[in-house]
């Protein structure tokens, strides 16, 4: 069989792949084979699974079941299969200079005088793949411009490094090169597909994977749930296969009176009293960040005002939600402390009665607020920081992914909990990866690349809608 | 002024010269092979105890047990290999894979480096303490030997500088695993990625600094002739001082081997410059720490600067 036709063996074969993180299924049982001369153009949403998948490839996450085999090459490990992945966010090390990146994944480079061999290599790389790229194998990587970092990475994933380069995955390489180099990095991939490697192409840029894809791969909710040659979708059709309709939560939503403008921000984002403002599209595109700034510039500042106007509600719970070591009580109570102290001092009577009141009124499963907070469920964690958001009396919430692990009954309490409180005329700004949630809103603005590239109202607010302005249809 | 930012090696090597210079104005007599060799004697210890705090400073910890090391170092070298060698240099050498073991155990169990290092700095200051209650021990003749020799023309503290710093170049900066090395400061997880064990490469960069600490404890001896479990103590934050001073920065894998010998030199030199000064031993301390904090204020300076250029 292997002397038959050894380049007709796939490079990478899944049976049933599947990852599970706890009751998560990242990944449920993917079956994939990529032989040479394949570019498969991967699409799907936020938390489809398409990191896991190319994690599970790559070798960096071992499936929880099912295999992952290299047939083309019998090697063991993906790295000995040439199988090379260049992530979105950059994996060089900025201390470094481009031809010592390429050393460190080039273990083949060794002796005293491996610089020159080094320096020959990445040159040669950078310039087939983009031709007068104008970078200097001897300049230190945090030098260099953002889509020169990114040339350097793809460059050094297409780079011989002692074997050869079998299977490129990309993730979002084109997200921060222009549109020129894009095309050069376009046209390479074909003729890299042609001489027999393969690609994984992930793009937002649906142009782009029409442009190279040989197969295009959708995946949602950790499965793979269209798998055809790119000539056998319509944008249109690869936009509804991403998606799935539900509009069942529209119906709740009923029209409110709207007040006087409560926010302004020169980004464009607004919002006025007693409104639920969506913010929407891909992860990482500016969403998160554009919160930050507000809720920053307008509590975080020396002169900022004791009562802010403002109040968090963070996802990462971990990173910038509860305060481990303390009880329920303190956790949730910090935000109102100075407001209910009396010459200094905490009062702990009216801090116990308000955790008390919001513990019932949030419905927050303990029997004792002053055990630790870890000691409750990621949800009922959720609920204690919306609990110290709401407990304050700041007309405007912020909140950035609040139901980022969050168990379904919990999210139905926190949705109710948001529309009872809008409708006594508090502001909230909601970021969500997921588009369910956004649907909620009474406004939904739709970063993408770091700038707000929708803005819909009432019934404007569609999956559908949400997805074209997330995507680049227009292409590259 | 673009060019401090580019060759960061540069203000080392200016602070470095206007201080000589100053030095020298105040005390033309130090001019001199014997003035030379007595300012920079005893910067041979702190430099190499300079370099073994930047091999962990490079991976993107820090050390604070250097000084007692060092330290404990200098008590083993005064008593065990100067009575019985082979039994010395066992206790040496398993001091450096303690150190290596260390890296080992920090990364794989994802521990504070600042904290597992100063708990460690009790362990080795108890075992000096154990080694040598009271100051004594000898040097071993060929230390001092080693130590005290007359090169012509330049003087032995210059001579032991150069090679400290060349020998450390070629292996952090110039060698392909040195390269990985600084790749684990700069990102960690790149390394991971292209196939390489950083745990092992944790444990040589940690082992590296315990070779290094090894050799200023030995150094030490070699100029006092006698050893104390206090000797070193405040080699940490000297070492410490000396890599940031030499261009280097906390984290991302920024180091410059050149640069922390230089930085160490600039800070023995300080201490002798204010004593030139006759200003009182009290203030010295306070002293040496204000041109700490000016060459680092430069450097904040010349790197923002550039960064908005």
């Amino acid at each position: 069989m292997s002397t038959a036709a050894p380049s007709a063996a796939p490079i990478v074969a899944l049976t049933e792949a599947a990852k599970h993180f706890g009751p998560v299924r990242a990944l449920d049982g993917v079956s994939l084979s990529i032989s040479p001369g394949d570019c498969l153009g991967l699409v799907g949403h936020n938390g489809a699974g398409k990191s896991t998948l190319v994690n599970v490839v790559n070798g960096g996450l071992a499936p929880t079941s099912g295999s992952v085999a290299f047939p083309a090459s019998g090697a063991a490990s993906a790295l000995a299969a040439g199988v090379r992945s260049v992530f979105q966010e950059l994996s060089l090390c900025p201390n470094l200079t481009v031809a010592e990146n390429l050393r460190i994944s080039h273990s083949a480079l060794k002796g005293m005088n491996w610089r020159a061999p080094a320096r020959a290599e990445i040159r040669a790389a950078l310039d087939q793949v983009f031709p007068g790229h104008g970078i200097d194998a001897d300049a230190p990587v945090d030098t260099l411009s953002i889509a020169q970092r990114q040339m350097v990475e793809i460059a050094i994933g297409f780079a011989p490094r002692g074997t050869e380069a079998r299977l490129v995955i990309l993730d979002e390489p084109t997200s921060s090169l222009d549109a020129g180099i894009a095309e050069q990095l376009l046209s390479h991939i074909k003729q890299f597909c042609a001489r027999g490697g393969a690609v994984i192409f992930i793009s937002h840029m649906l142009g782009e994977i029409f442009e190279v894809a040989t197969r295009i791969l959708v995946m949602k909710d950790g499965k793979v749930v269209a798998e055809k040659p790119a000539g056998g979708f319509t944008r249109q059709g690869l936009v509804d296969a991403m998606g799935h309709v539900a509009t069942e939560a529209a119906a709740a939503q009923a029209a409110r009176a709207q007040g006087e403008e409560v926010l302004h921000t020169p980004e464009g984002l607004r919002a006025r009293k007693g409104e639920i403002v969506g913010l929407s599209g891909l992860a990482g595109h500016g969403q998160a960040e554009a919160l930050a700034r507000l809720y920053l510039g307008a509590t975080s500042s020396w002169r900022s005002p004791r009562e802010a106007g403002m109040v968090f509600v963070a996802g990462d719970r971990g990173r910038d939600g509860v305060l481990p070591l303390w009880s329920i009580l303190r956790n949730a109570s910090i935000s109102i402390l100075p407001q209910i102290a009396r010459r200094g001092m905490v009062d702990r009577t009216r801090e116990a009665e308000i955790t008390a009141e919001w513990k019932a009124r949030i419905g927050i499963r303990t029997d004792d607020v002053t055990n630790p907070i870890l000691s409750l469920s990621g949800g009922n964690q959720q609920k204690v920081l919306f609990a110290r958001a709401l407990a304050s009396a700041a007309p405007v919430v912020v909140m950035d992914d609040p139901m980022r692990g969050v168990d379904v009954g919990t999210k139905q309490d926190v949705y109710a909990m948001i529309r009872a409180e809008a409708a006594r005329g508090r502001t909230f700004l909601w970021y969500s990866t997921e588009t369910e949630e956004v649907c909620q809103c009474d406004r939904v603005f739709v970063f993408r690349n770091g700038e707000i590239s929708a803005e819909l109202t009432g019934d404007e607010i569609t999956e559908e809608r949400i997805l074209e302005a997330s995507f680049e249809m227009e292409g590259a | 002024m673009k060019l401090f930012a580019k060759y960061r090696i540069l203000l080392p090597v200016v602070s470095l010269a206007v201080l000589l210079a100053a030095t020298f104005y105040m005390q033309p007599r130090a001019m001199s092979y014997f003035g030379i060799n007595l300012l920079f004697n005893l910067a041979v210890p702190i430099a190499l105890a300079t370099v073994a705090q930047m091999m962990i400073i490079m991976v993107n910890d820090i050390d604070l047990s250097l000084g007692a090391f060092v330290s404990l170092v200098a008590c083993v070298t005064a008593t065990f290999l100067n009575d019985s060698p082979m039994l010395g240099v066992l206790i040496l050498l398993a001091l450096v894979l303690c150190y290596a073991a260390l890296g080992a155990v920090i990364h794989a169990l994802d521990l504070p480096a600042i904290v597992v290092t100063l708990g460690m700095s009790f362990v080795w200051g108890g075992l000096a303490l154990f080694i040598l209650p009271s100051p004594g021990g000898a040097s071993p003749g060929w230390l001092r030997t080693l130590m005290t020799v007359k090169p012509p023309y330049i003087p032995m503290a210059v001579c032991a500088s150069v090679i400290i710093a060349v020998v450390t170049h070629l292996l952090v900066i110039r060698s392909g695993i040195g390269t990985v090395l600084r790749g684990v400061g700069g990102n960690a997880r790149s390394v991971q990625r292209a196939g390489w064990p950083v745990v092992r490469l944790k444990a040589l960069a940690y082992g590296l600094a315990g070779l290094f600490g090894v050799f200023a404890g030995m150094a030490l001896v070699g100029l006092t002739t006698s050893a104390d479990a206090n000797i070193a103590l405040r080699y940490t934050l000297l070492s410490i001082a000396g890599v940031i001073l030499g261009g280097g920065e906390f984290t991302g894998g920024k180091v410059s081997p050149v640069g922390a010998v230089i930085g160490a030199l600039t800070l023995t030199l300080a201490a002798s410059f204010l004593s030139f000064l006759r200003l009182s031993p009290d203030w010295q301390i306070g002293a040496q720490g204000a041109i700490l904090i000016l060459v680092l204020t430069a450097r904040l300076l010349f790197t923002r600067r550039d960064a908005q250029a």
